[in-house]
């Protein structure tokens, strides 16, 4: 006899409505705002824009000192001078990114999206422009609900001029890392700009007017992948942005002078000038969301009422979830000093000890061997076995460098070049070598191939020193 | 060409394709009329086991947006490329255009390096590093394949560093070879010599013409036989650079040394050929190539070895 299937019944919750599964959301005014962390953050903003835009203009051994030549595939970083061979620099300083941002997220949260990263960066410059030309928050509502007459005409259309100007100066910015910038300059004065050069500057251009100016928060919400796995870096001894609300319920309004512990209030005045300045339209004191991008602007203006009310600051603060809850302070040494902190900072250490080592102690030349696979080897005077080589040398330098081949590991082998075998800078060749063993030494070795290593020497000069680059290959003694 | 082999193909894919298109934007258009319960908490209304909620967070607008964005890029980019199943698009773009005139645009901006290389002579040519620099590259892309990267040949590929040349070695002769390229051929001899034995003695006799190592009254006997060879190869066995015959009295052997390998090659004769290059060189690639490859023999010069 069957027993009667259990069945889980769906309980239909009261239906309140249908919705459209696509929304469009409000536009967020967020209120502009003073303080600490917004002086930190404009800090940050004129440093990082100084570098980003100034770099291109600056000029190092002739040239930009920041340039990566893709048309004949050549990296310039002020001296060094790196080629497609040297992919592995841009891993290493990928992984050091994301250790770096691991580690500071483990320890204090979301800093890079507050404060450093492109969009909030720009964002924050955008949102100055539109302050300056629409107002602060209850202003740009305002406006945004009149009709176009001329005032609406000219504080949109000046806010727009402005955020194309400085798009299309950070479009040429940026292609002015791949074609030197004086060179862009002079093509742009002279309506010469390239194709791919005039696609990239209006697409970058536009990438920064669309995300700074419109796409906004929507960009960390629904674009980036940071704020979706923030959880899995953060734990409760993690400096978030928390509202303390120990102390700041029971919330509400109450007069300046009025005893909050009569009314059996909190420190909370329900003002809600921390959802006002919010670049992503949430409120802080329904605790951690994904939303928050730890920019700690509720922060500066939550202490500028706290002052207003000689209450204490820091009703909302940078806090863990567990200084919240057992008390004391945020950061100690011992709960700073948890093993996912030490972990990656070991990694993150060892890391970029390796990359400096590196960089350090990176050889002038750089060598790779191709053997020739028409003919394995070949008999030529004096029955002497002959295997030809191609090694395609490197300078890695941007001075000329004249290079001495040599082999070992065999016996009597013998490099043959020509006889011109100097590079100009940043010059890389294709170097026939022929390397020759005598016929005893090559019965000896019996038929097969054998291990052979190329010795690639530069040439000491008024200068420096020489310098050797190992390479191994094979020579082949036929049967 | 079309890579259908019927035109029915063609259809059928630009067909699927367009179709594919049309229902994206179908779906889109459905998905964006569509109504779903809500309750207020912003969940479904749905409730699972107890506690199990579904939320209901709609996409933004935009971001269906992009979709059409991708459909509208996809139908303009099908109408100006290829794609369509055989149909070659309005701009007629295709690989090969491209490479072509990514080729035209390179020679023309080293057009002037080469006019500086066409006022010099072969002998002044092989003197200009820059040149030689761009014949080396030259010859590892299109040589080095059968001459080896060092130009020494190998078993049925010339040695291009001595002063032994099939065809000769003045610079004009050089570039002539690499332009129209060159079809050695040595017929089968044998009916002409005679019995294998008689064959056997003539193979001697050459061996004895450049002193290797031979058979020498093998070589007096063939030494009369060899008057069939003689009418490419000269009554004295150098050769002649007109017909390509090699010089036989050298000790170097193109396709192999000593008596079996000259017996084989009066059996059954060789067919070598070196392609021609006009097609993939240009006119002052090519002088430049034929100079690089003319300077090996010549001692002192820059691509001397050593």
């Amino acid at each position: 006899m069957a027993e009667p299937r259990k069945v889980i019944p769906i309980a239909a919750a009261p239906e309140v409505g249908s919705v459209s599964m696509y929304t469009s959301e409000a536009t967020i005014h967020a209120r502009s705002v003073h303080g600490w962390f917004a002086a930190w953050r404009w800090a940050l903003v004129w440093g990082t824009q100084i570098v980003f835009y100034g770099l291109p203009w600056l000029m190092w051994n002739n040239r930009p000192a920041m340039l990566f030549d893709l048309g004949s595939r050549r990296f310039y970083i002020f001296n060094l001078v790196l080629y497609p061979q040297d992919f592995i620099y841009l891993t290493g300083l990928l992984i050091l990114s994301a250790y770096g941002l691991f580690l500071f997220t483990a320890v204090a949260g979301r800093l890079w999206c507050g404060y450093a990263c492109p969009q909030t960066v720009y964002t924050e410059i955008f949102m100055w422009v539109e302050h300056h030309f629409e107002g602060d928050r209850q202003a740009r509502i305002k406006l945004d609900k009149s009709g176009w007459n001329f005032n609406k005409l000219w504080r949109r259309g000046g806010k727009h001029a402005v955020w194309i100007v400085i798009g299309l100066w950070t479009g040429f910015t940026f292609v002015g890392y791949f074609t030197p910038i004086r060179t862009l300059g002079a093509e742009v004065m002279s309506l010469g700009l390239g194709p791919w050069e005039t696609f990239w500057t209006l697409f970058y251009g536009f990438a920064t007017y669309g995300n700074a100016g419109f796409m906004r928060e929507q960009v960390c919400k629904y674009m980036c992948p940071y704020a979706r796995f923030q959880s899995a870096m953060f734990d409760h001894d993690t400096l978030i942005i928390s509202y303390d609300e120990k102390r700041g319920e029971q919330r509400g309004a109450r007069a300046r002078t009025a005893d909050k512990a009569a009314l059996g209030l909190g420190d909370c005045v329900d003002c809600t000038l921390c959802v006002q300045v919010c670049p992503t339209g949430i409120d802080i004191r329904k605790g951690l969301q994904y939303e928050c991008i730890g920019c700690a602007a509720c922060i500066d203006v939550c202490d500028t009422v706290m002052d207003k009310l000689d209450y204490p600051r820091g009703l909302i603060r940078y806090a863990t979830q567990r200084s919240l809850a057992e008390g004391g302070a945020a950061l100690t040494l011992k709960r700073v000093l948890r093993p996912r902190v030490l972990i990656y900072s070991a990694v993150l250490v060892l890391i970029a000890g390796g990359f400096v080592a590196s960089l350090a102690l990176r050889a002038p030349l750089r060598v790779d061997v191709v053997r020739d696979r028409g003919s394995l080897a070949r008999i030529v005077d004096e029955g002497r076995i002959e295997n030809v080589y191609r090694l395609q040398v490197m300078n890695n330098t941007e001075f000329a460098q004249r290079y001495r081949f040599a082999v070992s590991g065999i016996a009597g082998a013998q490099a043959l070049v020509r006889s011109d075998t100097t590079l100009a800078p940043a010059e890389s060749r294709w170097v026939p070598v022929a390397v020759q063993v005598p016929p005893e030494q090559a019965q000896a070795l019996g038929p097969g191939a054998h291990k052979l290593m190329f010795q690639v020497t530069r040439e000491a000069d008024a200068e420096r020193a020489e310098v050797s680059v190992n390479e191994k290959s094979t020579f082949v003694v036929p049967r | 060409m079309s890579d259908f082999f019927n035109s029915g193909w063609s259809i059928f894919i630009a067909a699927v394709t367009i179709l594919g298109l049309v229902g994206c934007l179908a779906l889109l258009f459905g998905a964006s009329r569509r109504k779903v319960m809500s309750a207020t908490d912003n969940t479904t209304g749905h409730v699972w086991d107890g506690d199990l909620q579904e939320l209901n967070n709609p996409l933004p607008r935009w971001w269906m947006m992009l979709f059409i964005i991708t459909v509208v890029f996809g139908a303009i980019y099908l109408a100006l490329y290829p794609g369509l199943g055989a149909r070659a698009g309005t701009l007629q773009w295709s690989s090969t255009g491209e490479h072509q005139a990514d080729v035209v645009a390179a020679r023309a901006q080293i057009a002037p390096l080469y006019a500086r290389f066409n006022a010099l002579a072969p002998e002044a040519l092989a003197k200009d590093a820059q040149a030689m620099a761009l014949g080396e590259r030259l010859f590892v892309n299109n040589c080095a394949q059968c001459h080896g990267s060092n130009a020494r040949g190998s078993k049925g590929f010339p040695n291009l560093t001595d002063t032994d040349w099939l065809w000769g070695g003045a610079p004009e002769t050089i570039m002539q070879t690499i332009r129209e390229g060159r079809n050695g051929n040595m017929p089968p001899m044998a009916a002409a010599v005679g019995t294998s034995e008689e064959v056997r003695n003539v193979a001697n006799y050459v061996l004895s013409l450049s002193d290797s190592p031979h058979n020498s009254v093998a070589a007096q006997l063939g030494r009369p036989k060899f008057a069939a060879c003689a009418a490419c190869h000269g009554a004295d066995g150098k050769g002649n650079n007109a017909l390509g015959s090699a010089n036989l009295t050298d000790k170097i052997w193109l396709h192999g040394w000593g008596e079996d390998a000259i017996v084989r090659m009066v059996n059954e004769g060789k067919h070598n050929v070196m392609p021609a290059h006009k097609d993939r060189l240009s006119e002052d690639q090519i002088r430049v190539l034929g100079t690089y490859v003319w300077s090996f023999s010549q001692p002192g010069s820059l691509t001397a070895q050593r």
